[in-house]
């Protein structure tokens, strides 16, 4: 199978040949060609140079056309702040009083020098990969967003105390996040990860999620023209699973605080589960360490397809070795082919 | 007082400032400001911060039950109150990055339990040493979102640890520490700060 069928396959809920992964790399392309990070993302070229070498180092199943979280703000006039060793931050947040939300008007997506590179990095892709491996672009969410646009806690003041001035800001964050998923679709992608931290029931209580996130998921996976999986980027989504499902979300990206046995009972053949190795504790893994975590997720949740290993955080941190990495891939081609016999036999 | 108490913790978790309140204006004519402190609000963001440990409060509620106490507490407690706590001498920070929501919570609830504390605001590790030294903190608590900040409180610990007239401890918080529990000992912490309670058996500890 290649790639693409066999992501494929496991989405539709069966068993591919063996179970597929997807390597969140990001920063690593940069150490990969043996440059700065802000170097790195300076140009398409050398994301797409260090996005092939990645693959062809690691054999993973989909291309991550994610540069960094904060590339979404800089068309809205956001700061970003580069570090030596870690992804590139946002800055001070541009919203600094709700007052400056009404005039608030969302960027176009042409307009926007960063956007446009990351536009032309899937287009690059998209030519060299073909049909052989999708290429996945990456949207934060516009429920998830204001945390860069106006700092964690304005944003909490607002959802509390401010409704009205939230539900502006929600319809500008809207309008840009289906402009820009579709861009990236149009450019290539085969599929948007949306990433929306602040929906887990760590961030908001499950009881606010029915009334604020999950109506702009939905309208959002309505309006993205291509499938979509959602990631909570290491929040948990158990007690939400159910309503999250019914965005019309294709897979969701789970974190490692939670058991992926527990969310397979809940997410078998309705939707894919993504994840759940550890990001941080990676940097520590020994190559066996990286093989019993991988066998583990394999076991408790890969039967009957319906899933794809990866990290639980959407972008593997800087210090991760690639020893690690590739133990990693090493122990999916040694424990994730079907049926997995295995799995029944040691349970 | 575990009625009142039930009564104040639901209040919080509906983030009613005016429930809030009015539980304690109840209590004002049979308790002290002082013990509506440590009887109903210390108490309530102690169950609260559990809460969160187990997964069955949020962040938004820690940091909105937070603010509405602090705010009350500061009108028990004004800022010159003899009744406040000076010591142990405490203050926190961010390192590095942007992201303040810990540090607030952190501020808010500290403030509420009647304990005086510095805010550093954002921070680099130079800045935090010079800080440290002239402001003679006993707890620095250092709240971080991102990894890269997190290793940096190495750094911060090597530097403080070559001073030997510094007594500083570090008292770590935010997502990085609670994914990986072992962090915290790999950048030389003293002590990991996962809610309110932590925070304020060690400040009470080194009170005594």
């Amino acid at each position: 199978m290649t790639s693409l069928q066999r992501l494929l396959t496991a989405l539709q809920h069966r068993e591919p040949d063996r179970a597929p992964y997807m390597m969140l790399v990001t920063m690593h392309g940069a150490k990969a060609l043996g440059m700065p990070i802000r170097e790195y993302f300076s140009k398409a070229e050398h994301v797409v140079e260090g996005q092939l070498l990645l693959r062809r180092k690691f054999r993973h199943d989909a291309i991550y056309a994610f540069f960094y979280a904060a590339l979404e703000i800089e068309p809205w006039g956001g700061e970003v702040v580069f570090t030596d060793d870690g992804p590139p931050n946002s800055g001070r947040p541009f919203l600094e009083s709700p007052g400056e939300i009404r005039g608030l008007k969302p960027p176009r997506v042409s307009d926007s020098e960063s956007l446009n590179k990351v536009l032309r990095a899937i287009t690059l892709l998209k030519q060299s990969v073909g049909e052989d491996a999708p290429i996945f672009g990456v949207v934060m969410s516009p429920f998830s967003l204001p945390v860069m646009q106006m700092g964690f806690e304005n944003y909490l003041n607002l959802m509390y105390e401010d409704r009205s001035s939230f539900h502006h800001l929600m319809e500008a964050n809207q309008e840009f996040c289906a402009s820009w998923a579709n861009a990236q679709l149009e450019a290539g992608a085969a599929g948007i990860v949306y990433f929306d931290p602040v929906s887990s029931p760590q961030m908001i209580p499950r009881s606010l999620y029915p009334e604020l996130a999950h109506p702009i998921a939905k309208r959002m996976i309505a309006e993205i023209k291509g499938p979509v999986a959602t990631h909570f980027a290491s929040g948990s989504c158990l007690p939400i699973l159910e309503d999250v499902i019914t965005t019309g979300t294709i897979g969701v990206g789970v974190s490692a605080e939670e058991d992926l046995g527990s969310l397979k009972s809940v997410s078998r053949g309705k939707i894919t589960l993504i994840g759940n190795l550890n990001g941080l504790e990676m940097r520590r893994w020994t190559p066996q360490e990286a093989e019993i975590k991988v066998k583990n997720a394999i076991a408790k949740a890969a039967r009957g397809g319906g899933f794809i290993l990866a990290d639980n955080h959407g972008e593997i941190p800087y210090q991760v070795p690639d020893e690690t990495l590739s133990a990693i891939a090493d122990a999916v081609d040694k424990w994730g082919h079907y049926p997995l016999e295995w799995v029944a036999v040691e349970k | 007082m575990r009625v009142p108490a039930t009564q104040f913790l639901d209040a919080l978790l509906s983030v009613d400032r005016v429930r809030a309140r009015q539980v304690l204006s109840d209590l004002e004519s049979h308790i002290t400001p002082l013990e509506q402190i440590d009887g109903i609000i210390v108490p309530s963001l102690d169950r609260l911060g559990l809460m969160w440990e187990k997964g069955t409060a949020a962040l938004s509620q820690v940091y909105m039950a937070g603010r509405i106490c602090e705010e009350l507490v500061e009108e028990m407690l004004p800022p010159m109150s003899p009744d406040r706590k000076s010591r142990p001498r405490m203050a926190v920070s961010v390192l590095h990055d942007h992201h303040g929501l810990g540090k607030r919570i952190v501020y808010s609830l500290v403030r509420a339990g009647g304990y005086e504390i510095l805010d550093y605001g954002r921070r680099t590790v130079d800045e935090l040493i010079e800080m440290i030294e002239r402001d003679h903190i006993e707890i620095l608590l250092v709240s971080v979102l991102m990894l890269p900040s997190a290793l940096k409180i190495r750094e911060l610990k090597q530097r403080l640890a070559r001073n030997l007239s510094s007594q500083t401890l570090i008292v770590v918080g935010g997502a990085p520490f609670r994914l990986d529990p072992d962090l915290a000992a790999e950048v030389g912490a003293d002590a990991v700060g996962r809610d309110a309670s932590d925070i304020m058996e060690i400040a009470r500890k080194l009170a005594d």
